[in-house]
C-alpha cells in the first residue's frame, strides 16, 4: 500500500466527525448519493406504476381485486382470477418446496458425511442459476409432456375421487406451474435452512442425545425447534421468489383466465398475465395490467415487511425460552 | 410419549422402543426420497440441455440474424450481441450506484438512516422483475416514445443493485478493523482509508458480488420484454429497440416451428453453458460460501 502518499497529517485535536475534510464531505455526498437513488427508484416504482394504471384504479375500485371477469374485448376488468392463480401456485409450491428442502437441509447436516454433503449441497445450489426462461423451455418440451402422458393419467385414474383431482392432464396448466415453481423456490429454501440448522449449537444436539433420544427425536426436539425462525425466513424468501416469478410460470400453466376448476386446469397467475397480454394491450386494458403489477410490487412488498415482523417476534420469542 | 397399543407379546418399554426405532427409519429414509427429488431435476434439466441443445449448435447459430419466421436455418447472432451490450450497459449502470450504496451502508449506516436503506434493499431484492419491467416502460420508454436498449439497461441495472449492494456492506464489515486503524495513524482521512485500504481489501469479494449478478440478469428475460422489446436485426444502436438471448428464447419456445424449438435449446444450452462457468469460475476463486441465484 502506498503509505507515502498520505500528506497532510491529521489535526490532532477534536473527534473523528469534527475532522471531515472536504475529501470526506464529498465521499460522504457520493455515497450518500448513491443510496439516495436506491430510494428513489423504489419510491419512483410505486408513483409511476400508480400513475400508469390511474385510468385503471377510477374504473374498477377497489373490485378489481375481487372481481373474477376479464374480458378486454368489454372493457371489463377484475384481476380475481390471477390472484387466485398466483395464490395456489406459489402456496402448493411453498410447502411442497418448503419439506423437501428442509428434508434435504437435516440429511445434509446431521447425516450426511462431507464428501457427500458437499456435492449434494452445490447440485441443490446449482438449481439456482439456471434462467426462469429455460425452466419454462423445459417445463414444456419435457415435464409438460410427462405429466400429460404418464403422470397426469395415473393421478386421475386412481384419485379423481379426491376434490379438483378430477381433470384431463395437459402439457400445461396449474399442475406443471406448481411443479415447475417448486423446483426453483427449491435452492433458495434449502441453502438458508441448511444454514440455520448448521448453526444450532451442539450442546442442544448433545443434551437431548444424552437423555437416550434417537437421530430424529433430537432432531424433533432440540435442532427444528431452534432453527424454527431460520426455517420460516427461508421459507418467506421462498414465496416471494414464487409470487414474482413470470416466465417459467407463463410457458407452462396454459393461459386460461377463468378460476381453474381442477388442478389440471389452465390458469393465469399476475405476473404471468402481464407477460402475455401486455403486448397487445392498449388502453384501460394496459392501464388494468399495470394495476397488476403495482398489486405485486405490494404484495412483495407486504411479504417483506411480514418476514422481517415474523422472524422478529419467533427470535424474541426463543430469547425468552432460553432464558427460562 | 402416548402409550403405543401393541399387539404382539412385547412388554410396553420394548414395543415403543420398536415404535421410536422404525420412525427413526422412516424419518431418514424421507430425508434420503428429499434428497433424490431435489438432485433429480437438476440431472434432467442438464440432460435435456445437452441432448436437445448441442445438436442444434452450430456456427451459423453464431454468425446469422435469423430468418423470416418458418424458413429454418439461419442464427441469432443479434440476440448473443444485444445480452453482451445490455447485460455490459447494466453494469456500467448498477455497479457505481451499488458499490455507492454498499460504502454507504458500512461507512455511515449503523443508524436509523441505514436500516432504512437496508430495508429498501431487501424490498427491491424481492421485487419481481416483471414489475420493474413496466416500471421502466413507464419511466422511459413512454417518454421517449419508443422501445429502447438503453431502457432495458436500466431495468437489468434495478436487478442487479440489491445483490451487489448487500454483497459489498458484507465485504467491507469483514475488512479488519486493525488495517483501518494503522491507515488512520498514518493520518489518512476516512475516505482515503476507504478507497485505498478498505476497498481494495475487499475488492475480490466485491468482484464475486458483481460476477453474480452478471450471471443472474444474464438469464433475465421479463423485464427485457417491454423496455428493450427484441429485435430481428443486428444492431449496435442503444437508442433502437435490442434483442437479447433469454427474449429470444421464450419467443422461440412459445412459436409453431420446430427449427425454432431448436434453436431454443441451443441458445438455453449457450446460455447455461456461460452461467454455469462464472459460477464454478467464481467458487473456484473466491471459495464456496457464493453462489449464483437467479
Amino acid at each position: 500500500m502506498a503509505v507515502s502518499t498520505f500528506g497532510r497529517p491529521a489535526r490532532a485535536a477534536g473527534s473523528l466527525k469534527n475532522r471531515l475534510k472536504p475529501g470526506d464531505w464529498t465521499f460522504t455526498g457520493l455515497t450518500g448519493a448513491a443510496a439516495l437513488v436506491v430510494i428513489l427508484v423504489i419510491v419512483g416504482m410505486f408513483y409511476e406504476l400508480t400513475r400508469q394504471s390511474w385510468d385503471s384504479i377510477t374504473a374498477n375500485g377497489w373490485s378489481f381485486v375481487w372481481s373474477t371477469e376479464w374480458d378486454p374485448s368489454k372493457g371489463i376488468f377484475g384481476a380475481g382470477a390471477f390472484v387466485v392463480g398466483t395464490l395456489i401456485t406459489s402456496v402448493v409450491a411453498l410447502v411442497l418446496a418448503t419439506v423437501i428442502a428442509v428434508l434435504v437441509a437435516l440429511y445434509l447436516v446431521e447425516i450426511a458425511p462431507g464428501y457427500i454433503a458437499r456435492p449434494v449441497s452445490y447440485l441443490v445450489e446449482l438449481l439456482a442459476a439456471i434462467p426462469s426462461v429455460v425452466y419454462g423451455l423445459w417445463g414444456i418440451f419435457v415435464m409438460g409432456v410427462f405429466i400429460r402422458d404418464h403422470f397426469g393419467p395415473v393421478v386421475v385414474n386412481h384419485f379423481s375421487w379426491i376434490p379438483f383431482f378430477d381433470g384431463t392432464p395437459l402439457i400445461t396448466g396449474l399442475f406443471s406451474a406448481c411443479i415447475i415453481l417448486t423446483i426453483m423456490i427449491l435452492p433458495t429454501i434449502m441453502a438458508v435452512s441448511r444454514d440455520v440448522i448448521a448453526a444450532v449449537p451442539r450442546s442442544q444436539r448433545e443434551g437431548v442425545l444424552a437423555l437416550g433420544a434417537t437421530r430424529w427425536e433430537m432432531i424433533r426436539l432440540s435442532v427444528l425447534p431452534y432453527a424454527r425462525s431460520g426455517i420460516l425466513g427461508a421459507a418467506i424468501l421462498g414465496l416471494a421468489r414464487a409470487v414474482g416469478e413470470t416466465l417459467a410460470v407463463t410457458l407452462v400453466i396454459g393461459n386460461s383466465v377463468k378460476i381453474p376448476d381442477n388442478i389440471f386446469s389452465p390458469a393465469y397467475t399476475m405476473a404471468s398475465i402481464i407477460a402475455n397480454q401486455f403486448p397487445e394491450a392498449t388502453g384501460v386494458h394496459k392501464a388494468a395490467l399495470i394495476e397488476v403489477a403495482l398489486l405485486l410490487l405490494l404484495v412483495t412488498f407486504m411479504i417483506n415487511v411480514v418476514a422481517r415482523i415474523l422472524v422478529w417476534r419467533v427470535t424474541k420469542g426463543q430469547r425468552v425460552v432460553v432464558e427460562e | 410419549m402416548t402409550t403405543p397399543n401393541q399387539p404382539w407379546a412385547l412388554g410396553r418399554t420394548e414395543g415403543l422402543y420398536l415404535r421410536r426405532k422404525a420412525v427413526d427409519r422412516i424419518m431418514t429414509g424421507a430425508m434420503i426420497v428429499a434428497v433424490a427429488l431435489a438432485v433429480i431435476p437438476l440431472f434432467l434439466i442438464l440432460f435435456y440441455l445437452l441432448k436437445e441443445g448441442i445438436p442444434g449448435l452450430s456456427l451459423s447459430l453464431f454468425t446469422d440474424e435469423p430468418n423470416r419466421p418458418g424458413k429454418p436455418g439461419g442464427g441469432v447472432h443479434n440476440a448473443i450481441v444485444g445480452s453482451a451490450i445490455m447485460v455490459g450497459m447494466a453494469l456500467a449502470i448498477g455497479v457505481p450506484v451499488a458499490i455507492g450504496t454498499g460504502i454507504f451502508l458500512s461507512e455511515y449506516g449503523q443508524n436509523r438512516i441505514g436500516g432504512y436503506v437496508r430495508f429498501v434493499i431487501e424490498v427491491m431484492a424481492g421485487i419481481p422483475s416483471i414489475t420493474v419491467g413496466l416500471f421502466v416502460y413507464g419511466l422511459i420508454v413512454l417518454r421517449q416514445g419508443h422501445f429502447s436498449a438503453i431502457a432495458g439497461s436500466v431495468s437489468l441495472a434495478i436487478l442487479l443493485i440489491p445483490i451487489i449492494a448487500r454483497i459489498t456492506e458484507e465485504m467491507l464489515l469483514l475488512v479488519p478493523r486493525s488495517l483501518r486503524e494503522a491507515s488512520y495513524a498514518l493520518g489518512a482521512s476516512r475516505w482515503r482509508t476507504v478507497l485505498r485500504i478498505v476497498l481494495p481489501t475487499a475488492l475480490p469479494g466485491i468482484i464475486t458480488g458483481v460476477m453474480l449478478g452478471l450471471s443472474r440478469i444474464a438469464g433475465e428475460a421479463a423485464p427485457l420484454l417491454f423496455t428493450a422489446l427484441g429485435n430481428n436485426f443486428y444492431t449496435t444502436d442503444v437508442t433502437a429497440p435490442m434483442d437479447s438471448l433469454p427474449r429470444r428464447i421464450y419467443i422461440y419456445a412459445t412459436g409453431p416451428y420446430d427449427y425454432w424449438h431448436e434453436q431454443a435449446w441451443a441458445m438455453s444450452f449457450i446460455l447455461v453453458a456461460v452461467i454455469l462457468v462464472i459460477s464454478l469460475s467464481v467458487r473456484a476463486l473466491f471459495g464456496s460460501r457464493v453462489t449464483v441465484r437467479q
